[in-house]
C-alpha cells in the first residue's frame, strides 16, 4: 500500500528522446493516492509519452520514474496486475468480438469482475457479438474503458478515453470515475475535455512542450490567473492602472473593464468602491483561461489571460 | 411532335463518366503505394521466365535430348500435376511448359493480393472512406485496382516475350508465351474484384479469391493426369494458357476466352460495387460470441490470429507431400518402362540416385516454405506492434518475453509440424505406392532434416525484430537470399563461400546422403544463439508506438 508521503506516480526529471525530438524534457509529475489527477496538455505536448513511460513501454533517457512503488520499466509486469489502462486510439482484432477483447485485456491483467463487467457492458450499451474491425471510434473506446474499469485494481490510467463517447456516455463515464474515487482508486486522466476535467479532477497538471508548467487543485490554479471585472461607477476612474495587479484596462463612459490577479482582487474592488459603484459583474477565470494562458505561445500569454 | 419526346432525368442523374471521377489520381495512387512490391513481382517473373530460354538451352542442347525429357515428363503424372503436358519439344516449347502454369499461378497471385489490397483492405482500414469522401466516382478505386494490377500482368507478359524474342524464339509463340502469364493474371484481378465485394474482411477477400486460384489449378490438373477428363482443363483459365500452344499449335482464338472471362468477371465486379455500401460486403458479418473465457493468455491469443493460417499452410504441406512421395514412386515407374531414360539415368548415377536427389529437391523446397511460415508468423509481432494492439496487452501483466514468445512457439513448433506433416505424408505416398521398405524413412527424412535451415531464417526474424525492428523485411530478403543460391548457385558455379551462406547448403541431402549431424548442431546452436538476441532486444527496446 502506498502512504500519503508516497505518491502512486512519480516522475521526477524525466527525458525521453526520440532522435532529434525532445518528447519529454525535464517532466515532473506527482499524484497522490487516492486522487483523480487531470493530465492537461496540448497536442505533440508529451502526454501520451509520458504515460507510456509510466507504463514501461518506453524506457526514459534520464530523471527517475515511480508507478505503486515500483520502476516501471523494470518491474512492469507485476505492476501492471494493479494498474488498468485506456488507450487514447484504441485498436482492436478485427476477428476477436469486443466481448473476447474486453476478457482478453481483463485476463491477461490478472482477472475481471464478471458481474462488473456485464453491469459495465449494459450502462455503456455495448453490444459484445459485434467483431473487432466493425465497432466505431467510440464503441472501440467503450471495449477498453470497460475492459479497465471491471478489473480489480489501484491505478487507472486514461489516455483521452472518452475522445468520441457521445455526451451520455460521457455522463456515464463521469459517474463511472466518481464511484472509482469513491472506492479509493488513483486515477491519472489525460484529457482535452475541459468540463470532464472540472468535474473529475481533484488536482490538474498542465504539460507544455514536455515538461508540466503548473500543478495544483483547480482552486490553487485558478489563483495563480486573473479574474475579469467589469464595472458601472457614479465618478469615472482616472488612474486605476495604477492600481497593483490590474491588466489591461478599459473606460467607455461610465464603465469600466479590466482584469485582475487573484491576489489582488480586494484591492482593486476596494477601489472601485470609492468611486459609487452602481453594479459589479465579477468572472472567475475558467479553466478554459488557465488552459489558453499555457498554451499560447510566450509572447500570447497575456494576451489569452486578458480575454472576456 | 414534342410529346413523344421522354424526360431523360433519371439518366441525367447518374452520368456514367461521374463513376470514373478521380480515377487518374487514384492510379497514381496505387502505383505510389504499389511501387516497389510490384517491381519486385515484374522482375522476379519476367526475369525467370527470361532465363530460362538460355538456360534450358544448355541442359538440352539438341532436339534429341529434349525429345527424351518431353518422353519422361509425359510418363510421369506427377509432374503434369504441376507443369501440365508438353506441347511442343522446341526451346520454346520447353519454356512454355515449364513456367506456362507456375508463371501464370505467380501472376494471378500478384493481381489479386494488388486487387484486394488496393480495394477491400483500404475499406477496412477506414482509408476508403477519406477517398469517397472526395470527388470521386463510386466505382473509380475498383477500376484503378484492376486497372494497375492489369497493367502489372501485362507486362509481366510483354517482358517474357521479350526474353523469347531475345532468345531467337519465334514471335508469335513469344506473344502467346505472354498472353499465357498475363491472361490468368487479368482473369484472377476480376476475381478478387468481385471477392473484394462479397465480404467485409480483407483476409476472407484474399481466402476466396485465392481459393478460387486453386480450384483453377486443380482443375487444370485433373485435365491433364486423368485421361479422358482433358475437357476439364477449359474450365479453367490456367488451363486457357497451356492450350494456347505457345511456340507449338499457336492457337490464337483461345485468347478470347481470357477476354471474355476478365470482361464478365469486370462487369460483375462492377455491379457489385455500384449496389452496395461503402466499408460493408454483400454477405454482412455474424455476430460472434459475446465473452472470451478461452482467451487468457499471449499463446490463446496468439493461436487464435495464427490457427487459420497455419490451417491453410498444412493443406498446401499435405499437397507437397503427396507430390513428394508420388513423383518418388512415379520416377521408378518411368525408369522401368522407358529404356531411354534408364540409359540417360544410369549415366547421372543409378536409378535409386535419382529417386533420392529428387525426394532431396522436394525437401529443400519443403524447407524454404516452412521458413516463409515461421517468418510470416513472426510477422504478427511486428504487425501487431505497428497497428497499436500490442501496446493494451503490454500493459497488462503480460511481459516482453512472453508477448513475443507466444508468436515464436507458433514460428517454431509450426514450422515443424508443416515438416513432419509433408515428410509423414510423403513417406506414406512412397511406401504406399511400392517404394520398398525404408520408403517411409527416406520420405520422412528428405523434410525433417531441412528444420535446422528453416529455423535459422525465424530466427533471423527474430533477431530483426528483437534489435532492428525497422528492418524486419530484411528477414524475408534472407530467405529469398537462400532461394536464389539454392536454385541458381550450382547452375552459375558459385564458389563454396558464397553457397555457404544459405543454411540450406549445410543440410545434409537426405536421403542421397549421409546424415552428419555437426552441421545441424551447429545450424541449431546459430538459431538459438539468434533468438535470444531477438528475445533480449524485445525486451529492452522501447515499443514502437503509433
Amino acid at each position: 500500500m502506498t502512504t500519503e508521503s508516497n505518491p502512486v506516480i512519480g516522475m521526477t526529471d524525466v527525458v525521453k528522446t526520440f532522435g532529434a525530438v525532445r518528447a519529454l524534457d525535464g517532466l515532473d509529475l506527482s499524484v497522490r493516492p487516492g486522487e483523480v489527477h487531470g493530465f492537461l496538455g496540448p497536442n505533440g505536448a508529451g502526454k501520451s509519452t509520458a504515460i507510456r513511460v509510466l507504463l514501461g513501454l518506453l524506457r526514459a533517457d534520464s530523471g527517475t520514474a515511480t508507478v505503486l512503488g515500483g520502476d516501471p520499466w523494470h518491474d512492469a509486469v507485476a505492476l501492471h496486475r494493479r494498474l488498468a489502462y485506456v488507450p487514447g486510439d484504441v485498436s482492436l482484432w478485427p476477428n476477436l468480438t469486443g466481448g473476447e477483447a474486453i476478457d482478453l485485456i481483463g485476463a491477461l491483467r490478472g482477472g475481471l469482475d464478471a458481474a462488473r463487467r456485464n453491469t459495465l457492458l449494459e450502462r455503456f450499451e455495448l453490444d459484445p457479438r459485434k467483431k473487432g474491425r466493425t465497432y466505431s471510434k467510440g464503441n472501440r473506446q467503450k471495449v477498453a474503458i470497460i475492459a479497465a474499469l471491471a478489473s480489480d485494481v489501484e491505478l487507472l490510467i486514461l489516455d483521452e478515453p472518452t475522445t468520441g463517447l457521445d455526451p451520455l456516455m460521457e455522463a456515464v463515464f463521469q459517474d463511472c470515475i466518481r464511484s472509482e474515487r469513491e472506492r479509493g482508486r488513483t486515477v491519472l486522466l489525460s484529457s482535452h475535455i475541459l468540463s470532464e476535467v472540472e468535474a473529475l479532477c481533484d488536482r490538474v497538471s498542465i504539460i507544455r512542450a514536455g515538461a508540466v508548467v503548473e500543478t495544483g487543485t483547480l482552486t490553487e490554479l485558478r489563483h495563480l490567473t486573473r479574474t475579469s471585472i467589469e464595472a458601472d461607477l457614479e465618478r469615472p476612474v482616472t488612474d486605476l492602472a495604477g492600481t497593483p495587479g490590474v491588466h489591461d484596462v478599459v473606460v467607455i463612459g461610465s464603465r469600466v473593464r479590466f482584469s485582475v490577479d487573484s491576489d489582488q482582487l480586494s484591492t482593486a474592488i476596494g477601489a472601485l468602491a470609492g468611486r459609487g459603484l452602481r453594479s459589479l459583474t465579477s468572472s472567475p477565470p475558467t479553466l478554459e483561461e488557465l488552459f489558453l494562458r499555457h498554451y499560447a505561445p510566450a509572447g500570447g500569454a497575456i494576451a489569452a489571460g486578458a480575454r472576456r | 411532335m414534342s410529346t413523344a419526346i421522354a424526360p431523360r432525368h433519371a439518366a441525367a442523374s447518374a452520368e456514367p463518366h461521374a463513376y470514373f471521377a478521380g480515377l487518374g489520381t487514384l492510379l497514381r495512387l496505387g502505383l505510389r503505394r504499389e511501387r516497389w512490391g510490384l517491381a519486385i513481382w515484374i522482375g522476379a517473373i519476367s526475369l525467370t521466365v527470361a532465363a530460362s530460354f538460355p538456360t534450358l538451352a544448355a541442359l538440352y542442347p539438341d532436339a534429341a535430348s529434349r525429345q527424351a525429357i518431353a518422353g519422361g515428363i509425359a510418363a510421369t503424372p506427377a509432374f503434369s500435376v504441376i507443369t501440365g503436358p508438353v506441347e511442343s519439344t522446341t526451346l520454346g516449347g520447353l519454356t512454355a511448359w515449364r513456367y506456362g502454369v507456375l508463371g501464370g499461378v505467380a501472376v494471378a497471385l500478384m493481381a489479386l493480393l494488388v486487387v484486394i489490397r488496393r480495394t477491400r483492405a483500404e475499406e477496412e482500414s477506414g482509408r476508403a472512406e477519406l477517398i469517397a469522401s472526395g470527388a470521386v466516382g463510386r466505382i473509380a478505386p475498383l477500376a484503378a485496382a484492376l486497372a494497375l494490377a492489369g497493367a502489372a500482368s501485362c507486362v509481366i507478359g510483354i517482358l517474357a516475350a521479350l526474353g523469347g524474342l531475345a532468345a531467337g524464339e519465334p514471335v508469335s509463340g513469344s506473344v502467346l508465351l505472354g498472353a499465357s502469364l498475363a491472361g490468368p493474371g487479368l482473369v484472377l484481378a476480376a476475381v478478387a474484384g468481385i471477392a473484394a465485394q462479397l465480404v467485409e474482411s480483407s483476409r476472407a477477400a484474399t481466402g476466396l479469391a485465392g481459393g478460387a486460384l486453386a480450384v483453377m489449378f486443380a482443375l487444370r490438373a485433373v485435365g491433364d493426369t486423368i485421361s479422358g477428363a482433358g475437357f476439364v482443363s477449359w474450365l479453367s483459365p490456367l488451363g486457357w494458357g497451356q492450350k494456347l500452344g505457345a511456340y507449338g499449335a499457336d492457337r490464337w482464338p483461345v485468347l478470347v476466352l481470357f477476354a471474355a472471362a476478365t470482361a464478365c468477371g469486370t462487369w460483375a465486379a462492377v455491379r457489385l460495387c455500384l449496389r452496395r455500401d461503402v466499408g460493408l460486403g454483400w454477405w454482412p458479418a455474424r455476430p460472434g460470441p459475446a465473452a472470451g473465457r478461452r482467451l487468457g493468455s499471449p499463446l490463446a491469443l496468439a493461436w487464435r490470429q495464427q490457427r487459420g493460417t497455419l490451417a491453410g499452410w498444412s493443406i498446401g504441406f499435405l499437397v507437397l507431400g503427396a507430390m513428394s512421395g508420388g513423383m518418388a514412386t512415379d520416377t521408378e515407374k518411368l525408369l522401368a518402362g522407358n529404356a531411354k531414360i534408364i540409359e540417360i539415368m544410369r549415366d547421372l548415377g543409378g536409378a535409386g540416385a535419382l529417386t533420392d536427389v529428387l525426394l532431396a529437391t522436394m525437401g529443400t523446397i519443403g524447407g524454404l516454405l516452412a521458413a516463409a511460415y515461421g517468418i510470416a508468423a513472426m510477422d504478427r509481432v511486428s504487425s501487431e506492434e505497428a497497428t497499436g494492439r500490442a501496446e493494451p496487452v503490454l500493459a497488462t501483466a503480460v511481459s516482453r518475453q512472453r508477448y513475443i514468445g507466444a508468436h515464436l512457439t507458433f514460428a517454431l513448433a509450426g514450422s515443424a509440424w508443416l515438416l513432419l506433416l509433408a515428410g509423414g505424408v510423403a513417406g506414406l505416398t512412397y511406401a504406399a505406392s511400392g517404394g520398398g521398405r525404408a520408403a517411409f524413412g527416406d520420405g520422412l527424412a528428405s523434410l525433417a532434416v531441412q528444420y535446422p535451415a528453416a529455423a535459422v531464417l525465424i530466427a533471423v526474424s527474430v533477431a530483426l525484430i528483437g534489435a532492428a525492428p525497422r528492418w524486419t523485411a530484411l528477414a524475408w530478403a534472407a530467405l529469398g537470399a537462400a532461394l536464389l543460391l539454392g536454385q541458381l548457385g550450382p547452375l552459375l558455379q558459385l564458389p563454396r563461400a558464397v553457397m555457404d551462406v544459405s543454411p540450406y547448403t549445410h543440410i545434409p541431402q537426405l536421403p542421397a546422403a549421409e546424415v552428419t549431424w555437426m552441421p545441424l548442431a551447429t545450424l541449431a546452436a546459430l538459431a538459438a544463439a539468434l533468438i535470444a538476441i531477438g528475445v533480449a532486444g524485445f525486451r529492452r527496446r522501447d515499443l514502437r508506438l503509433r
